[in-house]
């Protein structure tokens, strides 16, 4: 009951994203995906940016936006070596690996 | 002498110094447990030979009369903490026999203090869910059933699944879990136990695979408050190796801990009070207000205006991050890869990770994807973080007012696997109440506080001021002490 009352809510004014988009974000992020996928991202998508949507409704003139919950700072350290030495480590989960580096298909025609 | 697997983790610590039984008949009881607890899936990878190794260890230190702080404890793995040669997955197939080399700080702070490891614990793949049905490796199923004679398989909550069925089921005494935007305290109220996420840079997120990096944090889930107190010990300090943890001393939470809240504040925030909120949740928390009062607390009215934007708050700010982190799934340096006949690079990596990658994290890829692309970055990342800045502001200004707020955990008890899988929204609805402290960094827990008419668990969240994990777990124990919480799921697997 409160899903379905809140959802509601969410999916009012919903910035629309179209198939093509869609398409546009997969590429984007690296994932092949099927005509059928983009169907169903297409209103899934909608729904979630529906949700987020609302955010605009809030005043933030003046806010500057977080950079940290708590405060921290950045540490330095000294620029020496503290790792190393460790190339069969690296490479013992490599899908493919030869000749101590990782393999990947041809890149240059 | 009683069943070990029914005592807490200060039980079983106590018990083996005082020599009332050996660390290899522990280890050797929970091992059982969880070989005749396989219906519930709540591990990915049983690990029986490292927590017999750690009992032998620790019997062979108690002939010499030495102990550590965990000396003869065995406790289960969230799947996403890296764990030297045992697979870590993530619950995703796209990493699917990867073995560290390495180990998680936090898992290998815990072992250095004598624990054993049971097995890597199920959960939602990437740790993107709150009912554990997104893992590649199968649902968790909850131990806990209604008491309306249907037998409906119950969601666990989540991220943290594998973790809260394993504990409710006991099969472990104790786990780590990970909470991002709530998945240590959702799934502790499903099945009633306790668990905490301690402020943002108390535990080390190294070797933790990231799914949001600005909100994860690891924390303990175990039987009673005492446990989370004793395991957050071990589990929080400062790690060079991970440039947001926190270089500040740890407090000894359990020799501290007190259920007498005499001069403290507990602010009641009026924003938790959601339309649609089932009434028996509404009872507990007026019953939750009562236990404070009774405890010697103040009660104190508090608004925090901004509750309501946490949640689209956070579906940019953690999608974006995961958008990020999860580029490095590429098919290259670990994890599975998927080569189409003649693909080239760019086709290998799409189709490895469409391959790899399940439906919930690929929406929140894209999700992520979206909302950093050009032209939207400031409408939707931008303004969500300046969303977020609001939502901490609104809770230093309630510290002001209060030391800590008590809030329902979920705005549910636990419901059946599948009955929210259709709808994203309304699974992420589940997080309402726990997202909040989780985009300000703060110190919150779940504790067990009653049942529903079903016979279910529901619990009780606490949320402190950065670093005040005291109050925090103080508060948890005075709820604790008064809810008098002893029911437990009754076997059936």
């Amino acid at each position: 009951m409160l899903a379905a009352t809140l959802s509601t809510r969410f999916t009012q004014d919903a910035m629309s994203v179209d198939s093509a988009t869609v398409r546009k974000i997969a590429s984007l992020a690296r994932i092949a995906v099927s005509d059928a996928e983009v169907e169903a991202f297409v209103p899934e998508l909608n729904k979630i940016l529906g949700l987020v949507e609302q955010l605009g409704e809030v005043d933030t003139s003046g806010v500057a936006p977080l950079a940290a919950v708590i405060p921290n700072h950045l540490r330095l350290r000294d620029d020496v070596v503290t790792d190393g030495d460790i190339r069969d480590r690296v490479l013992k989960n490599a899908p493919q690996a030869e000749h101590g580096f990782f393999a990947v298909p041809k890149v240059i025609e | 002498m009683s069943d070990l697997t029914d005592l807490t983790v200060a039980g079983i610590r106590d018990g083996f110094r005082k020599g009332d039984f050996s660390a290899r008949e522990v280890a050797d009881a929970f091992n059982g447990a969880v070989a005749s607890g396989r219906t519930l899936n709540a591990f990915i990878v049983e690990t029986p030979e490292h927590a017999i190794a750690a009992a032998e260890a620790a019997d062979r230190g108690r002939a010499a009369g030495e102990f550590s702080p965990l000396s003869g404890v065995p406790l289960g793995i969230k799947d996403l903490f890296c764990t030297e040669g045992y697979q870590t997955t993530a619950a995703s197939h796209i990493l699917e026999g990867f073995t560290p080399t390495y180990e998680s700080t936090v898992s290998a702070r815990l072992f250095a203090a004598g624990a054993g490891m049971l097995g890597k614990l199920n959960m939602d793949q990437f740790a993107m869910g709150s009912s554990n049905e997104t893992s590649a490796f199968g649902n968790v199923i909850s131990p806990w059933r209604r008491r309306d004679g249907g037998n409906a398989a119950l969601a666990p909550g989540g991220s943290s699944g594998g973790s809260s069925a394993a504990i409710a089921g006991r099969l472990v005494p104790a786990a780590t879990g990970t909470d991002t935007g709530g998945s240590i305290r959702q799934p502790a109220a499903f099945t009633g136990i306790s668990g905490i996420k301690p402020t943002y840079g108390r535990c080390s997120r190294w070797g933790i695979v990231a799914f949001a990096s600005s909100l994860d944090q690891a924390g303990p889930m175990a039987r009673d408050v005492r446990d989370c107190a004793l395991l957050l010990e071990v589990m929080s300090g400062f790690d060079p190796k991970d440039s947001t943890s926190l270089d500040v001393a740890v407090p000894r939470w359990e020799a501290a801990l007190s259920g007498d809240l005499k001069g403290k504040r507990v602010g009641i925030p009026k924003e938790y009070r959601v339309d649609g909120m089932p009434e028996e949740i509404e009872a507990l928390w007026q019953q939750g207000i009562a236990w404070m009062k009774d405890a010697g607390a103040e009660i104190v009215d508090i608004s925090l205006p901004h509750t309501k934007y946490a949640l689209p708050a956070y579906y940019i700010i953690a999608p974006a991050e995961a958008s990020s982190n999860l580029a490095r799934y590429d098919g290259v340096r670990y994890g599975q890869r998927d080569l189409p006949d003649g693909a080239g690079l760019q086709d290998m990596y799409a189709a490895t990770r469409a391959a790899g990658f399940g439906s919930e994290v690929k929406r929140r890829i894209m999700i992520g994807t979206y909302v950093l692309s050009a032209g939207y970055y400031d409408a939707y990342y931008t303004q969500a973080q300046k969303v977020r800045a609001l939502i901490v502001r609104d809770f230093e200004q309630a510290w002001e007012k209060c030391d800590v707020l008590l809030t329902p955990t979920a705005p549910s008890a636990a419901f059946g696997l599948g009955e929210k899988q259709a709808d994203p929204i309304a699974m992420y609805l589940n997080d309402v109440f726990t997202v909040p402290a989780s985009l300000a960094g703060l110190p919150a827990m779940s504790v067990p506080a009653g049942l529903d008419g079903q016979g279910l668990p529901l619990g009780l969240q606490i949320i402190g001021k950065p670093l005040d994990e005291q109050s925090v777990l103080d508060a948890g124990l005075a709820i604790e002490e008064r809810a008098g919480f002893a029911a437990r799921a009754e076997r059936w697997w």
